[in-house]
C-alpha cells in the first residue's frame, strides 16, 4: 500500500512523523487524484495552491518540531456549505453566484488551526437539501462505486461530494453536515465512515444554515479511528454560536481503546419496517451477532413514535429553512436578477436562483408556518419531536447504544426516485429520528449488498457520548473487515 | 375630561391603544457587536451578522437585556425570567435577514401599569400589556436617485423595546400623556434617550370608536411610525372623526395599516387586511430561550434610580409643593434635576415658583429646552440666596434675572456691577423717608385724616430716591413710625 491516496489519517500521521512522506507529498498526490477523478464531480472548487501552501507550512512546522497534532498536514476536503475566507462558497446554489466570504467558518478554522490542508470545496445538494446529490446547481455527483451493469450511482446526500471524494481517494477525509442524515446516508452509500456528533458539539458559525435546530457538522472518513481524530479537531464550544454546547471535548481516539463487554445495545423494533429489504435485515442481524460476540448485551427496545419522525422532520426542517433562506434576496450578495420593482427583483432573483427542491421546501416551510396552519403543522411537529426525544431518553435508561441500519437501501442509480420527492425523503427514515433528538450517530460500512454495493450500519448514542458510539463502531468495523478497495479503484 | 365625537347618530367615544418603540441605550446592537452610534456615514456600523451574511448567527447582548428588565421594573411590570425570541418573517430591502428577531408569545416583560398625570390635576391608570425586545430595521432612502433606492444598515439590529399598552386611553390628551410618561420614565432610567425627532422613540397608534356608553371593541386601524406627541394626538383626532363618519354613513371600518401625512395632518391607507403580512412567527432556532435568575432582577431593582412618580410624591410630601407644580417639575428628568440644584438648601416653594413661572416662560418664548437654559441652575439658586439673605428684594431680583438672561453672569456680580444691592442702612433710608415727608405736606394731611392708602405714595417717593434699592420692609416701618408719631 504505497499509494499515498490509499492511506488513512492514522497511517499518514505515522508516515509524516517518521519522515516517510511529507505533507507536500500528500497534497500533491491528492491534487493529482482530484484531477483524474473530475468525472465524479465531487468538487465544486479545487484549491491546489492553497493546499500546497498549507502543506509547506505544515512541513516547516514539523521541521521545527512544532507539529500541531494528528491533523497537521492531512489533506482534507471541505463541504461547500462551510464559508471559507476569500474562497468562493456556493452551497451548490446559483443564488450564491460569486459569493466570497470575508470570514472562515469555526469548523473549517478549527481544522486549519490543527494544521489540516484544504484541497477544495466539495459538491452537495443545493443548500444541503437532498439525499442523492442531484440538486446541485453545479451538477450531480457520481458515486465511485458502480452498479454491476456499469450504470452510474448516486453517492447519497446531501454531503455526496464529500463522501465521493473520500471513497474515490480524492481526499483523505472530508467535512460533512448532517441535518436529517446528510453525513450518515452518503457514508453508507459510498462505503465510508460518517459521524454526526451531538447537536451543539461543533459550532454552526459560518456554516450556511439549512435547518438551524438540526444542522450539525461532522467528519467523513475512511475509518472510525480517523473520524475520532478528525472530530477532535472540529469540535468545541464557540461563543459565536448560542446553540453550541459549553462542554469539554474528550480525546475521542483514546475512547477506541476499551472493549464493549457488558455494554447494552438496543435494537428498536420500530426500525424493522414493512417491506424492508432482506439484505438490510441480514446486515442488521450480522451487526447484532458481531456485538454479541464482542461481549455486548443485546436488548430489544421500543421507540414508539418513530413512525411520525419523518413527517415531523419534513415540517420542522422546511419551516426553519424558509426563514433561513429569506436572506438570499439579491440585495447584498450573490445573484441579482433585476426587476421593475423591489418585489419583481425578489421574484426574479429567487425564481432563477433557487432550484426546484429548494423552492419546494421553502413553499412547504412557508405553508406550515402560515396563520391558520401553524398549530396543525409546526406546533404538532414540535410536539412529535418532544415525544421522539422522550422515546430515546427512556431507551437510554436501559441501553448504552442503539444499533440500526443507516439507510433502507444501497446506492441507487442516477435518475431513480427523482420523480417522487416522498420516495426520496424515505432515504432518511432511519437517520431522521436521531437528528430530531439531537443525538450522536455514526454510519459504519458493514458489508456489501447482493449487487456488491456498500451498506452501512448506524449506531446512536446518548447526548455528548460520542465516545461509546465510536468504541462500538470500532468493533463493528473490525468485524466487518470492510475495505473500500473491493469496489473502488484507487 | 371626556372626549366625545358628536356624530349624526349620537355621541361616540374613542378607544386608543399604543405601541411605543424605544431604541435601547447600549453601546452595541442587540445580537451583533456593531456600534449603535447615531449619525455615522451610511453602512459604517454594520457587522457581518447585521448584513445577514450566510452562516452568521445572533448572540444576545446582555446589556440590552438589563435595560429591558430595568424598563419593565420602571413600568411596575411582571419580569419574565424565561422568554423566547421569535422570527417575524417579511421581505424588505432594509431587513437583511428577511425576518426580524422579536418576541411573540413569551416576552421578557409582562403586565404593568402606568399612571398618567392629566392637565386638570387628575390622574389615570393605563394598563401595560407587555414589553418585548426586538431588532430595529435599516433605513431605505428613496429620494437620492430617480430610479434607485439606497439602503443604510447602520440602524439594522439596534435593540428596540416595544411597549404595548392596553386599549385603555379615551382621548388624544391621554395618549399624549401616556407617551410623555413613557418618555419620562425611560429617560429617568437611562434606557432610551426618548428623542422622537431622531427616531429613537416612535409610536404605532391603534384607534377605534364606539357609541358612548358601550363597552364593545370595534375594528381598529393602526397608524404606523408616528414620531411626535403632537402628531399622535392629530392622528387620533383624525381617525376618530374619520371612523365616526364611516359609521354614520352606514359603513364599516376596515382593519388596516395606515400612515400619517404630517403635512396634511391626515392618515391614509398603507395596506388592507387582505394584503396584510402573515408574519409566520416561530421561535428562533438560532437562540436558546432567554433565561436569567430572579437575583438579576433583584439586583437591578435595588439599583433603580428615583422615578418620576416617587419624586413627585417627595416634592409634595417633603417640599410642600402642590401636586400640579410637583408634576410639572418631575415630568422631565432634566427639569427635575435643574430644580433640585436650585432648591438645594433653599426655600423649595420659592425655587419651584421661580423655575415654573419665571424660567419656563423664557424657555417657551425662546423655544428651547432646560438643558439649553441661558441661566444655569447654580446661578438661579444663587439669585434665590440673594433674596433670602436680604441682599436684594424680590422686585430687584426680577431685574437681576433679566440681566442674567442677557449676560449669563453670576447674580452677585450683576448686583455689584449695577449697584443693585438693597439699602438696609437705617440712616440712609431714614434720610429718604424724612425727605419724602417734608415734600408731601398735602399727603401727610390726607394720611392723618385717615387715608392709609396714601402711604403707598410715600413708599414710591422713597423707592424713587433710592432707585428701588431700599429694603421695602424697613421703608414701611419707618414711614409708619414717623407719620403716626
Amino acid at each position: 500500500m504505497n499509494n499515498l491516496t490509499d492511506i488513512t489519517i492514522a497511517d499518514a500521521r505515522d508516515k509524516l512523523a517518521s519522515g516517510d512522506c511529507s505533507a507536500v507529498d500528500l497534497a500533491q498526490a491528492y491534487i493529482k487524484a482530484m484531477k483524474t477523478g473530475r468525472d465524479l464531480n465531487a468538487y465544486i472548487t479545487e484549491t491546489p495552491e492553497i493546499a500546497i501552501d498549507r502543506a509547506k507550512a505544515s512541513d516547516d512546522r514539523r521541521a521545527k518540531g512544532e507539529t500541531l497534532g494528528a491533523m497537521d498536514g492531512i489533506p482534507i476536503a471541505i463541504k461547500d456549505l462551510f464559508c471559507t475566507k476569500d474562497i468562493l462558497t456556493t452551497a451548490a446554489s446559483h443564488i450564491l453566484d460569486g459569493f466570497v466570504p470575508p470570514y472562515e467558518s469555526t469548523v473549517s478554522a478549527n481544522l486549519q488551526d490543527a494544521g489540516a490542508v484544504m484541497l477544495g470545496k466539495t459538491n452537495l445538494d443545493e443548500f444541503a437539501m437532498g439525499s442523492a446529490n442531484i440538486t446541485s446547481y453545479y451538477g450531480s455527483v457520481k458515486n465511485p462505486w458502480k452498479a454491476s451493469d456499469g450504470k452510474d450511482l448516486v453517492p447519497g446526500g446531501s454531503s455526496g461530494g464529500s463522501a465521493a471524494a473520500v471513497a474515490g481517494r480524492m481526499a483523505m477525509a472530508a467535512t460533512g453536515t448532517d441535518t436529517g442524515g446528510s453525513i450518515r446516508q452518503p457514508a453508507s452509500f459510498c462505503g465510508i465512515t460518517g459521524l454526526k456528533p451531538t447537536y451543539g458539539r461543533c459550532s454552526r458559525w459560518g456554516t450556511i444554515a439549512f435547518a438551524s435546530s438540526l444542522d450539525q457538522a461532522g467528519p467523513m472518513t475512511q475509518t472510525v479511528r480517523d473520524a475520532a481524530i478528525m472530530l477532535n479537531a472540529m469540535a468545541g464550544h464557540d461563543v459565536k454560536d448560542s446553540t453550541s454546547a459549553p462542554v469539554d471535548v474528550p480525546n475521542f481516539e483514546a475512547a477506541l481503546a476499551g472493549d464493549i463487554k457488558g455494554l447494552k445495545i438496543g435494537i428498536p423494533k420500530e426500525y424493522r419496517m414493512d417491506g424492508m429489504s432482506p439484505e438490510i435485515q441480514a446486515l442488521w442481524d450480522q451487526g447484532v451477532e458481531w456485538l454479541k460476540a464482542a461481549g455486548a448485551e443485546i436488548v430489544d427496545i421500543s421507540l414508539p413514535h418513530t413512525k411520525y419522525a419523518l413527517a415531523a422532520y419534513y415540517i420542522v426542517a422546511p419551516a426553519e429553512a424558509s426563514a433561513n433562506l429569506a436572506r438570499y434576496d439579491g440585495v447584498r450578495y450573490g445573484l441579482r436578477v433585476p426587476g421593475e420593482s423591489l418585489d419583481d427583483m425578489y421574484l426574479n432573483t429567487r425564481g432563477e436562483g433557487f432550484g426546484e427542491e429548494v423552492k419546494r421546501r421553502i413553499l412547504i416551510g412557508t405553508y406550515v408556518l402560515s396563520s391558520g396552519y401553524y398549530d396543525a403543522y409546526y406546533i404538532k411537529a414540535q410536539k412529535v419531536r418532544t415525544l421522539i426525544s422522550n422515546d430515546f431518553k427512556a431507551a437510554f435508561k436501559d441501553v448504552d447504544v442503539i444499533l440500526t441500519p443507516t439507510a433502507p437501501s444501497a446506492a441507487f442509480a442516477v435518475g431513480e426516485k427523482q420523480s417522487d420527492p416522498v420516495a426520496m425523503y424515505l432515504n432518511d427514515v432511519f437517520t431522521v429520528p436521531a437528528s430530531l433528538a439531537g443525538l450522536p450517530g455514526i454510519s459504519v460500512p458493514a458489508g456489501l449488498s447482493q449487487n456488491g454495493l456498500p451498506l452501512g450500519l448506524q449506531l446512536l448514542g446518548r447526548p455528548f457520548d460520542e465516545e461509546t458510539v465510536l468504541r462500538t463502531a470500532h468493533v463493528l468495523e473490525t468485524n466487518a473487515g470492510f475495505t473500500l478497495h473491493s469496489g473502488v479503484k484507487g | 375630561m371626556t372626549y366625545i365625537i358628536k356624530g349624526e347618530t349620537g355621541d361616540w367615544e374613542v378607544v386608543i391603544g399604543l405601541e411605543v418603540h424605544c431604541q435601547v441605550i447600549s453601546k452595541a446592537k442587540l445580537f451583533s457587536g456593531a456600534s449603535t452610534e447615531f449619525g455615522g456615514a451610511p453602512n459604517t456600523h454594520v457587522s457581518v451578522v447585521d448584513a445577514a451574511m450566510p452562516g452568521m448567527l445572533p448572540v444576545i447582548n446582555e446589556e440590552c437585556v438589563r435595560q429591558a428588565i430595568k424598563t419593565g421594573l420602571g413600568l411596575k411590570a411582571q419580569i419574565n425570567t424565561t422568554s423566547v425570541f421569535a422570527r417575524k418573517n417579511y421581505f424588505y430591502a432594509d431587513l437583511p435577514q428577511g425576518y426580524q428577531i422579536s418576541q411573540a408569545d413569551r416576552p421578557i416583560v409582562g403586565q404593568g401599569t402606568l399612571t398618567l398625570d392629566m392637565a386638570d390635576g387628575s390622574s389615570r391608570d393605563v394598563g401595560i400589556e407587555r414589553l418585548h425586545l426586538e431588532q430595529d430595521a435599516g433605513k431605505s432612502l428613496h429620494d437620492q436617485d430617480p430610479k434607485k433606492s439606497f439602503i443604510d444598515l447602520n440602524r439594522t439590529g439596534v435593540a428596540l423595546m416595544e411597549i404595548v399598552s392596553d386599549p385603555d386611553m379615551r382621548s388624544p390628551e391621554e395618549a399624549g400623556a401616556f407617551v410623555r410618561k413613557i418618555r419620562s420614565i425611560v429617560r429617568y432610567l437611562g434606557t432610551c434617550d426618548g428623542n422622537m425627532d431622531q427616531g429613537s422613540m416612535r409610536c404605532d397608534v391603534n384607534v377605534s370608536v364606539r357609541p358612548k356608553g358601550s363597552d364593545e371593541l370595534r375594528t381598529r386601524a393602526e397608524t404606523k411610525n408616528v414620531n411626535s406627541v403632537r402628531f399622535i394626538m392629530q392622528v387620533i383626532e383624525f381617525e376618530a372623526t374619520r371612523q365616526v363618519g364611516i359609521y354614520d354613513n352606514g359603513g364599516e371600518v376596515v382593519q388596516e395599516t395606515r400612515q400619517f401625512d404630517s403635512q396634511k395632518g391626515e392618515t391614509r391607507s398603507m395596506r388592507s387586511k387582505e394584503n396584510a403580512h402573515d408574519y409566520r412567527y416561530f421561535p428562533d432556532p438560532d437562540l436558546l430561550p432567554l433565561v436569567f435568575p430572579q437575583s438579576l432582577v433583584d439586583e437591578i431593582k435595588s439599583n433603580l434610580p428615583e422615578l418620576p412618580d416617587e419624586r413627585k410624591a417627595r416634592y409634595v410630601g417633603e417640599f410642600g409643593l402642590s401636586p400640579y407644580d410637583a408634576g410639572v417639575l418631575v415630568a422631565e428628568k432634566d427639569t427635575a434635576n435643574y430644580f433640585e440644584v436650585v432648591a438645594e438648601g433653599r426655600d423649595q416653594k420659592m425655587a419651584a415658583n421661580w423655575v415654573i413661572n419665571n424660567l419656563f416662560s423664557v424657555l417657551s418664548e425662546r423655544n428651547i429646552g432646560i438643558t439649553e437654559s441661558p441661566i444655569s441652575a447654580d446661578n438661579l439658586g444663587k439669585l434665590l440666596a440673594l433674596i433670602a439673605d436680604d441682599t436684594i428684594s424680590t422686585k430687584i431680583a426680577k431685574d437681576v434675572f433679566e440681566a442674567m438672561l442677557e449676560a449669563g453672569d453670576e447674580p452677585a456680580k450683576i448686583v455689584e456691577d449695577k449697584g443693585l444691592k438693597q439699602i438696609t442702612d437705617t440712616g440712609a433710608i431714614e434720610a429718604a423717608v424724612d425727605a419724602a415727608i417734608a415734600a408731601g405736606a398735602t399727603q401727610v394731611e390726607q394720611y392723618k385724616g385717615g387715608n392709609e392708602k396714601i402711604l403707598g405714595w410715600f413708599v414710591g417717593q422713597v423707592m424713587k430716591a433710592t432707585q428701588g434699592k431700599a429694603n421695602p420692609g424697613q421703608v414701611n416701618k419707618l414711614l409708619k413710625d414717623k407719620l403716626d408719631s
